[in-house]
């Protein structure tokens, strides 16, 4: 059994010696149940684990820094989530493993005029108007219905198709990440059957982990950073976390076999099945890159049409016209994005894995929106059906140390198998009813499995982000209502 | 034969058991098909036809895995009958299924992808055991 070790090099930040194969050390930010609960893994000889991943992505070609882990790190598929790996464009790789089989699967978070007490007169009918009009679940479908042409040009165009389809209002590309499309997509390198697998999933939630929720501020924690956003306790926001849908899910299969191959083919070690990368400057690289942005895309066009059809949900309840539910940010958290940092004094442009984990750039830096430019980005942080979501800012020090990274939510605590043994939905629907939250799914099976004790508590993850000024609180929300797929 | 669901920190196993590597093959599918909807509520009326092949037979079940998982999203349907044959880790097979109504159907969970992780095929005395996890 491999033995691994951690060493604390400072408040919350765990560091693996560099050793063997290793070209940078393994960092892992925790508290000391976050960490034990890693090192009982090794100890156990799970062969999942996370910090066996960590070491294993700090193996590869041309790694900046540290193989870094958030606090919300459990393990994945090659990379463990709450990964983040940043590789120098020339001599580093792209990894499938990084991105994951959901590209770009984010947050929407909107901002509403309402307040608690307004959304409380209407909380049945507003969930069931949500419930019937955003599409949800396994075997849903959408409304907007898309051909192999029409499909290019979400590729192609992002949340701005869905705008131009009529799924929008003034003002929501500016705060979406990117300003809701990427460049550099290239609908060839997607697949005539990741393409066919989408033709009706645009505008569509999914299922799993995947929610809409209905949320106020219960919380604020930083006065200054909430005002610059535009925040106040008491206030409505509506928040969307989905992602690609099958195309996306088809982009991480389809691309998991060119990259095995391509690790052969440039002899880079595949150290567990997932984690095959090709060097980000061959072809096979450049391809992937091309389809991962495609990808990105695909997942901009869908949240941004589910956000009109939540406008939708909240006018035919409340009345007036929709326009002041207004896109206060949206980022993703399964992405590789081309990005300049620091390393070593020398400013490097690297191409930046955040599998389950959100970007978190600090103040001044052009990617953030104007308005938010002085406080620094956004990073919404999903909770539970049950629990807290924060919204955090990004740091000076979060560009410094984890190349403006963060988590992205609370992670599972307990196997969904688990999560069904100990919890009845109807049950969790009760408990939470109780606590003045509406749930609608179409799966009672489900809702038992993202049960909120199935889930690590968010706050522990969060705290560690501000405590280690990562990323710094601005508030809390909790929950009125949620959606589940 | 059977198959089962196996416990998984974030995600699921499915095991496959058959007296053939076909049909471990099949009944491996309709534990995939079980995370996503009851299949007591599924009365197949319309084929798909599979073709996949891999280096070996273990890459044989995820490729296996992952054509249904495209052919469910690209015909909207969820297979509950499953024929196969496989011959130099080359599989071509059959699919019966209905077509989604969330009114009929009780729906479960959305699987993302067949992983190769814990991927493992063993013969015990005379059955087949083929098993792997998918990212939900």
């Amino acid at each position: 059994m491999e033995e691994i070790k951690l060493n604390e090099v400072e408040p919350y930040v765990w560091e693996i010696n560099k050793e063997g194969d290793m070209l940078v050390p393994g960092r892992v930010y925790g508290d000391k149940d976050i960490i034990q609960h890693l090192l009982d893994d090794v100890k156990q000889g799970k062969e999942w684990n996370a910090l066996k991943q960590i070491k294993n992505v700090a193996c590869l070609p041309g790694i900046q820094k540290a193989s870094l882990a958030m606090s919300d790190v459990h393990p994945g598929y090659g990379f463990c989530i709450g990964g983040v790996g940043a590789f120098d464009v020339n001599e580093g790789v792209i990894s499938v493993a990084g991105v994951g089989f959901d590209v770009n699967c984010g947050v929407r978070t909107m901002s509403t005029p309402f307040t608690k007490d307004e959304i409380l007169k209407v909380q049945e009918q507003l969930a069931d108007s949500l419930y019937n009009t955003v599409p949800a679940g396994v075997g849903s479908t959408g409304d907007i219905r898309l051909d192999k042409d029409e499909i290019d040009e979400v590729l192609l165009r992002g949340a701005k198709f869905s705008m131009e389809r009529g799924y929008g209002t003034k003002g929501d590309l500016d705060f979406i990440e990117e300003n809701g499309f990427i460049s550099g997509a290239d609908p060839e390198a997607v697949s005539d059957v990741a393409k066919r697998r989408q033709f009706k999933q645009i505008g569509t939630l999914g299922a799993g982990n995947h929610y809409l929720e209905v949320q106020y501020v219960d919380k604020v924690y930083d006065e200054a950073a909430a005002k610059a956003y535009g925040l106040s306790e008491g206030q409505v926001l509506v928040s969307i976390h989905c992602g690609s849908r099958a195309l996306g899910h088809q982009i991480g299969t389809d691309y998991l076999k060119t990259l095995e191959a391509a690790s052969k083919k440039y002899n880079i070690p595949i150290r567990e099945r997932e984690l095959v990368c090709a060097p980000f400057s061959s072809e096979e690289g450049q391809k992937y890159f091309s389809a991962v942005n495609a990808g990105i895309n695909c997942a901009f066009a869908n949240r941004q049409a589910i956000a009109h059809l939540a406008r939708k949900a909240f006018t035919s309840v409340l009345g007036g016209s929709g326009d002041d539910i207004k896109t206060f940010y949206e980022i993703g958290h399964n992405n590789a994005k081309l990005e300049k940092h620091d390393v070593n004094g020398e400013l490097k442009k690297l191409i930046v894995h955040r599998k389950g984990s959100t970007r978190a750039f600090g103040p001044g830096r052009d990617e953030v929106p104007e308005q938010y430019r002085a406080v620094g980005q956004p990073v919404l942080v999903g909770g539970t059906m049950g629990t807290h979501s924060f919204i955090l800012h990004g740091t000076e020090k979060g560009m410094r140390d984890t190349f403006g990274s963060a988590i992205h939510g609370a992670g599972r605590a307990m196997s969904r198998k688990g999560a069904l043994s100990c919890c009845r939905g109807n049950d969790v629907l009760r408990e939470l009813r109780d606590k003045g939250i509406l749930v609608r799914g179409h799966s009672i099976k489900g809702i038992a499995e993202e049960a909120p004790k199935a889930y690590k508590p968010v706050e522990e993850v969060v705290d560690v982000m501000h405590n280690t000024g990562i990323a710094k609180k601005v508030v809390s929300v909790l929950p009125l209502i949620s959606i589940k797929g | 034969m059977a198959f089962e669901l196996l416990e998984h920190e974030a995600d699921v196993g499915v095991l496959g058991i058959g007296k053939t590597l076909e049909e471990a093959f099949q009944e491996g599918a309709k534990a995939m098909f079980s995370v996503m909807v009851n299949l007591d509520d599924l009365s197949p009326d319309k084929m798909v036809r599979v073709e996949c092949d891999a280096v070996d037979d273990e890459s044989l079940f995820v490729e296996w895995l992952n054509a249904l998982l495209a052919q469910k999203d690209i015909e909207e349907l969820f297979f509950v009958k499953f024929e196969v044959k496989i011959e130099d880790h080359k599989l071509v097979g059959k699919a019966w299924g209905c077509s989604f109504d969330l009114d009929k159907q009780e729906v479960l969970n959305d699987v993302k992808a067949a992983t190769y992780h814990g991927l493992r095929l063993e013969k015990k005395d005379k059955d087949y055991y083929i098993r792997c996890v998918l990212d939900i």
